[in-house]
């Protein structure tokens, strides 16, 4: 997984935070930042957003290609906008200030701008906090955090089954691949893409077969060490609650209230600079 | 009179997804302390046997059963798996799957979770079992960074955190190279003694069992236990045999030789063997009448390495300076301790991976710019497990796969593939699906799909892993015959049979670099190498010096001698 | 298997292996189409094998956390398209019964059953869950969702109805009783 990012061990206030502190803080934040569409509230994210990444003790390195990979991603998205909907902020906003005429419908318009400015800035208030949730938060805890926001033990340990076997898979994936390829199947070739389709289907084939016999022996491991034996588990990795964590809980919640707040208050998603 | 924890009385067992029973008849007692080995080939019932007392039968896998089975005096079919599981601690052969937890911390912490133990507890527990283990370093270990040696020894700990009366172990060896085998039997031994509990362990590698000592050998065919006796005994008749078993090969040396067994003499265990001075000589006399082995003559190279090197990562080499050379019509073995490069010398081989230094040649050629597929044609590579290989349901389509590529026509193309069918044994199968065949048959089609290229070489990986002796003679003797047909054959294997049977060299690897390239029966006489290489010293090389012989001599005519036998 | 109330132990495993699967295809198994930047995504197929074997819940579940997972490692969570996979796979789930019975052989009436099914879903999560998720959170042109939509759509609908298929027939016929089969001469 070397072009993944992954858990990257640190003595930080935000990783020696519980597991489930980061998730519920993450998840709040991005609600807060998925409801409003406020120009102020989502730049303030944005800044609290690199505070905390710098507060976790994490470096531009780690992300540096993750965050390219979005700002392309969120290029794309703004450049199909506006081959869609050239003029989507004229209808949010209820103004039309035209600066340059090209042809037919396109044209740039301020509230256009304004509109994908916020857009913008509606992935990068997310940006920082997902990526430090996702680099200062040690895997092992997943299940258990997930577990303490109330999610059934079952369904976190999924995830903690998940994060366990994906390199076992990979590396199957990687074998069978191989030893296909020196049958003469590829995925790469040039063939048209229903042929490379059913070639796929020839690696998918053994690898979900031994997926299946290797769900037999896991839940057969799991069973016969009492997993599900009760209502409630522990966990060894689990972190204690402490103030601090108290501390950020409140602060994500006081968050979220803003920005529902504001928008019960003006009565709009949307902060309007236009009229 | 010590306490029976375990106790079937005439108890018959059969899955509801078959027409007849797998288990019949069963009567079998087990104390307080008892050490078991359960053996028998391949569908004999023994895994059943071993889910029958940890639960997953009936409650994982469903069937019936008439009978009586108690655990520690609960009645098994009344129980459940969670009730049995605080008798019964399991131990299963695959070790990445049992392997759950993200670290060995969590592993070994699994089941108190489990039971919800407190955190403190948790962690006081889990590292006071991890250092009588030696796992104390690796707790923050991914499985991933770890051998196979050690995944197990992760697993023991994770069962042996509860306090339990009866430790099974499924296999225990199947994955284990025989350096690693030997420490695994070591540890039980001790945490048998440490611990008092019963010990059954199921296992076809008899002989790399008993060395830690057993108290009764439980053997099994078809269903029922026709043998239920302590080692020496069973060892002093011919019931392993006729159940299609392998001996220890110092008891089939010893009757090659005519020497007369008694259990007296101290058959369990090669280190208690007692042989009187006529028995001796009875074993020198025999070793004086056979006939060494002689070896082929020598044909062109058709491989070649030269000063082979490729590294993983920067810096680590996993692969240094490699040179051997492979000729014609072979059959060699590659052996040496998991992660000593052979899997990745076969790999460059192969052209999966790209060498760093170095030239690999065939028949004189660089084969440095063939692609993967142009290799194929002259290479092929057998992958261990069989079904990571067939991706088609049909044997036919499976065989015909790497064909369709080409531009042959239908007639040639079933030409081809019904050539490959008829080596392999198959051509009456080949309209079947392919998950009706055995294991063996299984291995087969993947070798047939391999051969319809026609390559000259053939590399195979463990060939033989978790086989029962009579599947390994199987599938051993065909590769022996393809050979004889002027195959080349190439053995990546860490079994020790295969090699003093088969090979006709070894090439041996550690830490990435060929430390020797010999006969196997040479190697087996080095004890220095034998560690080196992660293997395990026979028991012929013990009973040669219990009686004064050379051992490289007589190990040589050992094998000799039985091969005459298999083939006769 | 275990019949319990709740959720049984093949489920969860499943779940989570499903998602590792889901995780490792989609991450680093992409065919590359004519089109660039756009991959065709195998792992669908695999996910609507999961629904028709293990049922609604394993499926949902091993899409949700799978997706995540793949989104996570690439740096932010995409929460409507994510919820859409669980859809997907919540719906094939749910068809299962009518799709095959298990045990049966997988047959012309099958594949056509199924490939309705996961027409259907993809239908749904692409035309429908994912554009009003977006619409919803980042009022984005209704023109430009839903042409993004209709490619997923389709792309994963062909993948999903090609190599889908084949893995199931494959499948069911791994399903074979050896008493059916004589040899040939």
């Amino acid at each position: 997984m070397t072009t993944s990012l992954s858990f990257i061990e640190k003595d930080s206030f935000i990783h020696n935070l519980t597991g489930s502190t980061k998730m519920v803080f993450f998840l709040l934040w991005s609600i807060a930042a998925m409801i409003t569409y406020d120009t102020r509230i989502l730049a303030v994210m944005l800044v609290a957003g690199i505070a905390i990444f710098r507060v976790s003790k994490l470096e531009w390195k780690d992300v540096k290609v993750a965050v390219n990979f979005m700002l392309v991603l969120i290029a794309m998205n703004m450049v199909g906008i506006y081959i869609f909907a050239p003029e989507q902020g004229v209808e949010i906003y209820g103004t039309r200030h035209e600066i340059v005429h090209f042809i037919g419908r396109y044209s740039i318009v301020t509230e256009q701008l304004f509109y994908l400015l916020n857009f913008t800035l509606k992935y990068l208030a997310v940006m920082p906090v997902a990526l430090v949730f996702i680099l200062a938060t040690n895997p092992s805890e997943f299940a258990a955090s997930l577990n303490g926001i109330g999610v059934n033990y079952k369904i976190g340990y999924a995830v903690s089954i998940a994060l366990r076997y994906i390199p076992d898979v990979q590396r199957d994936f990687h074998e069978i691949s191989q030893a296909q390829q020196a049958r003469g199947i590829d995925l790469s070739s040039k063939d048209s893409l229903v042929s490379r389709m059913k070639n796929s289907a020839a690696i998918l084939f053994p690898l979900v077969l031994s997926s299946l016999h290797r769900i037999e022996t896991i839940s057969n491991a799991m069973e016969l060490r009492g997993f599900g034996k009760k209502r409630k588990r522990t966990w060894i990795v689990q972190k204690n609650f402490r103030k601090q964590d108290f501390f950020v809980v409140v602060v994500a919640c006081v968050i979220l209230a803003i920005s529902v707040g504001m928008i019960t208050y003006t009565g709009s998603r949307y902060f309007n600079p236009f009229v | 009179m010590r306490e029976t924890l375990i106790s079937f009385e005439h108890y018959t067992f059969q899955y509801h997804v078959q027409s007849e029973p797998t288990l019949r008849d069963i009567n079998l007692q087990i104390k307080k302390g008892e050490r078991v080995i359960i053996v028998g080939s391949s569908g004999s019932g023994k895994s059943t046997l071993g889910h029958c007392l940890n639960g997953l039968n009936p409650f994982s896998y469903h069937g019936e059963s008439t009978g009586k089975l108690t655990i520690c005096g609960v009645e098994a079919k009344k129980s459940s798996i969670f009730e049995l599981s605080q008798y019964v601690g399991t131990v299963l052969q695959d070790t990445d799957g049992q392997f759950i937890g993200m670290t060995v911390l969590e592993d070994v912490a699994f089941a108190m979770e489990n039971d919800c133990v407190p955190k403190e507890e948790l962690i006081a527990r889990t590292e006071r079992e991890a250092s009588m283990l030696q796992l104390t370093e690796f707790l923050n270990h991914s499985p991933h960074q770890l051998s196979g040696g050690q995944k197990q020894r992760v697993s023991m700990a994770g069962v042996l955190v509860k306090k339990i009366p009866i430790l099974l172990f499924d296999e225990p060896l199947a994955n284990l190279d025989p350096a690693a085998g030997k420490e695994a039997i070591k540890l039980i031994d001790q945490i048998q003694k440490e611990t008092e509990a019963a010990v059954v362990i199921i296992e076809h590698r008899l002989e790399d069992a008993l060395y830690m000592g057993a108290d009764r050998i439980v053997l099994m065919e078809e269903g029922r236990i026709i043998a239920d006796l302590p080692p020496a005994e069973i060892f002093a008749k011919d019931y392993l045999v006729q159940a299609g078993i392998r001996e220890p090969l110092y008891i089939t040396a010893l009757k090659y030789a005519g020497v007369t067994l008694s259990p007296e003499m101290g058959l369990q265990r090669i280190e208690d063997l007692q042989l009187d001075e006529v028995q001796k000589e009875q074993v020198r006399l025999w070793f004086g009448q056979e006939e060494a082995g002689k070896s082929k003559e020598e044909k062109e190279i058709i491989l070649s390495v030269e000063n082979l090197g490729f590294g993983y990562k920067q810096g680590i080499s996993t692969l240094n300076d490699v040179s051997f050379e492979i000729h014609e019509g072979e059959m060699v073995s590659i052996v040496g301790k998991n992660g000593a490069g052979k899997s990745t010398l076969a790999k460059l081989l192969c052209g999966f991976q790209k060498a760093e230094d170095g030239v690999i040649r065939y028949r004189g050629r660089d084969i440095a710019t063939d692609t993967i597929k142009e290799r194929a044609k002259y290479i092929g590579y057998v992958m261990q497990n069989p079904n990571q290989m067939i991706s088609r349901p049909m044997i036919y389509d499976e065989v015909a796969l790497s064909l369709r590529g080409l531009e042959l026509s239908e007639e040639q193309m079933q030409e081809r593939v019904f050539k490959a069918l008829k080596i392999c044994g198959l051509y009456e199968y080949r309209n079947w699906p392919v998950q009706a065949l055995s294991y063996g048959q299984k291995k087969r089609v993947t070798i047939a799909s391999i051969l319809v290229q026609e390559p000259e070489i053939l590399i195979l990986d463990e060939p033989t892993a978790g086989q029962d002796f009579r599947h390994y003679t199987e599938i051993m003797e065909f590769l022996k015959e393809l050979n004889k047909q002027g195959i080349t054959v190439i053995i990546i294997t860490h079994d020790m049979h295969l090699m003093l049977e088969y090979a006709e060299r070894t090439i041996t690897f550690a830490e990435g670099r060929m430390i020797a390239d010999t006969t196997p029966v040479r190697l087996f006489a080095n004890t220095e190498m034998i560690e080196k290489a992660s293997l395990k010293e026979t028991s012929l090389f013990n009973l040669a010096n219990l009686c004064g012989i050379d051992p490289e001599a007589y190990i040589n005519t050992f094998i000799e001698r039985d091969r005459k036998e298999r083939e006769a | 298997m275990k019949r319990n109330k709740q959720l049984s132990i093949v489920s969860i495993v499943a779940m989570g292996i499903g998602a590792a699967l889901f995780f490792v295809l989609g991450r680093f198994a992409a065919i590359p189409t004519f089109i660039p930047n756009t991959t065709i995504n195998i792992q669908y197929a695999i996910l609507a094998l999961f629904a028709v074997i293990y049922g609604p819940i394993v499926s949902c579940y091993a899409g949700f956390i799978g997706h995540t997972l793949i989104d996570l490692s690439w740096g932010s969570p995409w929460w409507s398209w994510i919820i859409a996979t669980a859809v997907f796979g919540l719906i094939v789930g749910l068809c299962r019964k009518w799709i095959y019975v298990q045990g049966a052989s997988f047959e012309t009436m099958e594949i056509v059953k199924f490939n309705i099914v996961q027409v259907f879903a993809h239908c749904i999560a692409w035309g429908v869950v994912a554009p009003t998720l977006d619409i919803l959170i980042y009022n984005e042109p209704v023109a430009k969702l839903y042409a993004q939509g209709i490619a997923a759509g389709i792309s994963n609908a062909l993948t999903t109805g090609i190599i889908g298929s084949i893995l199931l027939i494959a499948y069911s016929k791994t399903k074979t009783k050896k008493g059916s089969l004589q040899k040939e001469a």
